[in-house]
């Protein structure tokens, strides 16, 4: 008994139990709430991954093969994860309208159910980048829109021009526009590199810099034509085109106007 | 006499008694212009430097010409908070907190662009008119200057923004810069004060861009237009135009109100372009810094057939003694431009030397009555047209689903393959043009009124053209072509034979003509209907 209150009023004592009360606490709450979500979540994640792979089987195995391992014509989706299968189907690329160099963003052929099921078949065949949630995609509250902007003309604007209307790449490849893109799939792209895109991982660009590049793409989709018509924002070329067109027409007009008044 | 006009005399001779000004105005306002639609375009020119001159000033009130780095804090929130130079900021706010800033921008823009416009379609009328023939030979090469430095002087006017666009257009300035053999980084390092990009070249180009330049075009453009007044106007051929004389109105009361009203047409033009349509958005580009670039990046059309010719070169470069000399920068963007240009400047003479005409001209040519010097110009157009085009490969490409190799290939051939086709082909639509002529007057105009003659034969009956008509289309002269001697009396070549062979050649090419209509011919055929 003596020994029992020599220790209870060491120096350590108090925080050793705090250590101690903490650790259990965090160990019970851990293991709970992972008991609870398998019971309550295993069940339903094997519908929907068997649902997902009759869409795959019907669907896409034709060129990535019966078990997603790819094939002469299309890669292997082992280890893409559902964010890759989300971009590339939700926004219609998938399944491919032809075999050009490039899929074309299209209306998209499943809705947003099959397109979840697909993606979390995929993701079970092994892990890869998770669709971003929403909470996560709180860009208006955690992105900064002029560092955005900073970062998409380092980073974006070489492909896809410095107001995101996309460019020309090599035979026949192209940047596409980014006006009108959902913010999660445009952090899906970032994350997953589609097509010819590089993967910007959370490393090179952080997640809070990602939301900060969605934050400035949808200012500038926003933003009002400042000066007027806004031609396109592709730069030079449209402004030369109106003035060798609009501009020297009427001043031709009024020129031959002006001359044939004095007959 | 009123007391009005009483005292508007009595003003006038008190001018007049120490001016000697009413002498001089009786001559010049008297002076009589043909009058032409054609003969605008070159007031395009000058009204639009006009307009150049008073936004340009209003700009500058507000623009800091320094690469000093600001921390941007304007009302633009997608830059605010930015680091960008004190020439990029000031801009920001011309465009978002001046009153009237924006407009203004955008007007002294849209009205550089119809500068240039206008200096090529006049220039475009001079040429396939034939109006830089003797005398005005002087005046055509300072046209060609005004073309050469309105270039320059409207790639340093976009440059001074200092934005991701223009900054970019500046790298690649350098880059040509640097691709001259031997002196290239040494002009480079001269240029820019040290490596690229420096502190030192907003404020440079902007002392060239609003003093120096401006100065040389307000001399330049005096002197045209004093050797036009000196040299009177060209006209075109009719009935009572000749070579000695210049039918058309005075200047004072006609011309003055003509010139005027249009001055004010061009300034609303260029305002309403100003106010409807978005020009170099630079908000948008950003601030440069040599690390970004935006894709689709271009420059003003008037540069943008240099653009494509650098574009458009394939990767030849040599390694020499240490040195590399980058072919495919070095030929498309100095040698080809540097034989364009002094092609263009010293065609007048070309001209004359192949054709050996040494007489002055003041009635202009129909372009189909010189087959050759208007071929020449369709060719070079062609040539032009094609480099154009492939300085907008990328934006083609992607607006019309091709893509930007076959764009390049495409050019590629084209530049070497389509000039000479449109060489020929002009000049067979100038020649069947006039052998419509010819028939015209031989023959009539065509009524489509079918007769049935009594032998059962149908004819269309064909209507004499008026006396003027027939004038026009028979009033110009068809030049025979040089024989130049190559062998002297006695069968042995002559010193300078070769030379006088191409003179003799040259010149029979551009004397191919249909015969035009003679009177006799007329006559004959008359009597034979």
């Amino acid at each position: 008994m003596k020994r029992l209150s020599r220790l209870r009023r060491h120096r350590a004592a108090g925080p050793i139990l705090l250590i101690f009360a903490l650790f259990t606490i965090g160990t019970t709450f851990q293991v709970a709430s992972a008991v609870n979500n398998e019971t309550t979540s295993v069940a339903d994640r094997a519908v929907t991954i068997e649902e997902g792979k009759q869409i795959f089987l019907k669907g896409c195995s034709s060129c990535h093969g019966l078990n997603a391992e790819g094939g002469q014509i299309a890669p292997s989706l082992i280890g893409v994860g559902a964010a890759s299968v989300d971009f590339q189907v939700a926004t219609g690329r998938m399944p491919m309208a032809d075999m050009s160099v490039q899929a074309m963003r299209k209306d998209p052929v499943y809705n947003a159910e099959e397109v979840h099921a697909l993606a979390t078949y995929v993701a079970s065949l092994a892990p890869g980048p998770q669709v971003p949630g929403e909470e996560l995609l709180n860009y208006e509250r955690d992105g900064s829109v002029a560092e955005g902007g900073e970062l998409f003309r380092t980073n974006c604007a070489m492909c896809h021009n410095f107001a995101g209307q996309g460019g020309a790449l090599t035979q026949g490849k192209y940047a596409p526009t980014l006006m009108g893109v959902e913010p999660r799939h445009i952090y899906e792209a970032m994350i997953t590199g589609p097509q010819s895109m590089p993967v910007f991982s959370d490393k090179t660009i952080t997640p809070e810099e990602k939301l900060s590049i969605i934050k400035w793409i949808k200012s500038a989709e926003s933003e009002p034509q400042l000066g007027g018509a806004a031609l396109g924002r592709v730069g030079p070329v449209t402004e030369g085109l109106l003035v060798w067109t609009l501009g020297i027409g009427l001043l031709i007009g009024v020129a031959v106007w002006l001359a044939m008044k004095a007959r | 006499m009123t007391a009005r006009e009483r005292i508007a005399g009595n003003v006038a001779g008190y001018v007049d008694d120490r001016t000697g000004a009413a002498k001089w105005m009786k001559k010049n306002l008297t002076k009589v212009f043909p009058d032409h639609w054609s003969f605008l375009l070159g007031e395009i020119c000058l009204y639009s430097f006009i307009i150049l001159l008073l936004s340009g000033t209003f700009l500058t009130f507000w623009f800091d010409p320094s690469m000093r780095e600001v921390v941007y804090d304007g009302s633009y929130e997608p830059l605010k908070g930015l680091e960008m130079s004190a020439a990029y900021a000031s801009t920001l706010d011309i465009s978002f907190e001046v009153r009237g800033g924006l407009l203004m921008r955008q007007i002294h823009h849209w009205a550089a662009l119809i500068f240039m416009v206008g200096i090529v379609v006049h220039l475009l009328r001079v040429y396939f008119t034939g109006a830089f023939r003797k005398p005005r030979e002087f005046n055509w090469i300072i046209g060609v200057g005004l073309l050469t430095l309105g270039i320059v002087e409207g790639f340093l006017g976009y440059s001074l923004p200092d934005d991701l666009l223009s900054g970019t257009g500046i790298r690649i300035a350098e880059a040509i810069i640097q691709a001259l053999p031997l002196v290239g980084s040494y002009l480079a390092f001269f240029a820019f004060d040290g490596a690229f990009p420096g502190t030192a070249f907003i404020p440079r180009i902007y002392t060239v861009h609003v003093l120096l330049l401006p100065g040389i075009f307000l001399a330049l453009i005096t002197v045209h237009l004093m050797l036009v007044w000196y040299q009177k106007h060209t006209q075109f051929p009719g009935p009572g135009r000749t070579e000695k004389n210049v039918v058309g109105y005075p200047l004072m009361p006609v011309y003055m109100a003509k010139a005027g009203g249009f001055f004010f047409i061009v300034f609303g033009v260029t305002a309403f372009l100003g106010a409807v349509a978005s020009i170099n958005p630079i908000w948008l580009y950003g601030p440069y810094t040599p690390g970004q670039i935006s894709a689709g990046s271009q420059p003003d059309w008037y540069m943008g057939w240099l653009d494509g010719l650098v574009r458009m070169a394939p990767p030849l470069e040599t390694h020499a003694f240490g040195h590399t000399i980058s072919w495919n920068i070095l030929i498309p963007g100095l040698i080809l431009p540097g034989i364009m240009f002094t092609g263009l400047a010293l065609y007048p003479f070309i001209e004359s030397w192949a054709t050996g005409d040494k007489r002055e001209h003041h009635l202009l040519d129909r372009p189909r009555n010189t087959p050759n010097r208007t071929a020449i110009g369709v060719m070079a157009l062609t040539f032009t047209l094609v480099s154009l085009i492939n300085g907008g490969n990328d934006i083609i490409a992607t607006t019309f689903h091709l893509t930007i190799n076959q764009m390049m290939w495409f050019s590629r051939i084209a530049i070497i393959v389509l000039p000479p086709i449109a060489f020929v082909i002009t000049k067979r639509l100038c020649l069947s043009l006039q052998r419509a002529d010819r028939d015209l007057v031989l023959h009539g105009r065509e009524t489509g009124r079918l007769v049935r003659m009594p032998s059962g034969e149908f004819v269309e009956v064909h209507e004499p053209i008026s006396p003027e008509k027939a004038w026009l289309l028979t009033s110009h002269e068809q030049l025979a072509p040089l024989e130049l001697p190559e062998h002297d009396a006695s069968g042995v070549r002559r010193a300078g034979s070769i030379k006088n062979k191409i003179r003799n050649r040259v010149s029979r090419a551009a004397a191919v003509a249909v015969p035009k209509a003679t009177e006799t011919e007329r006559r004959e055929l008359e009597g034979h209907h």
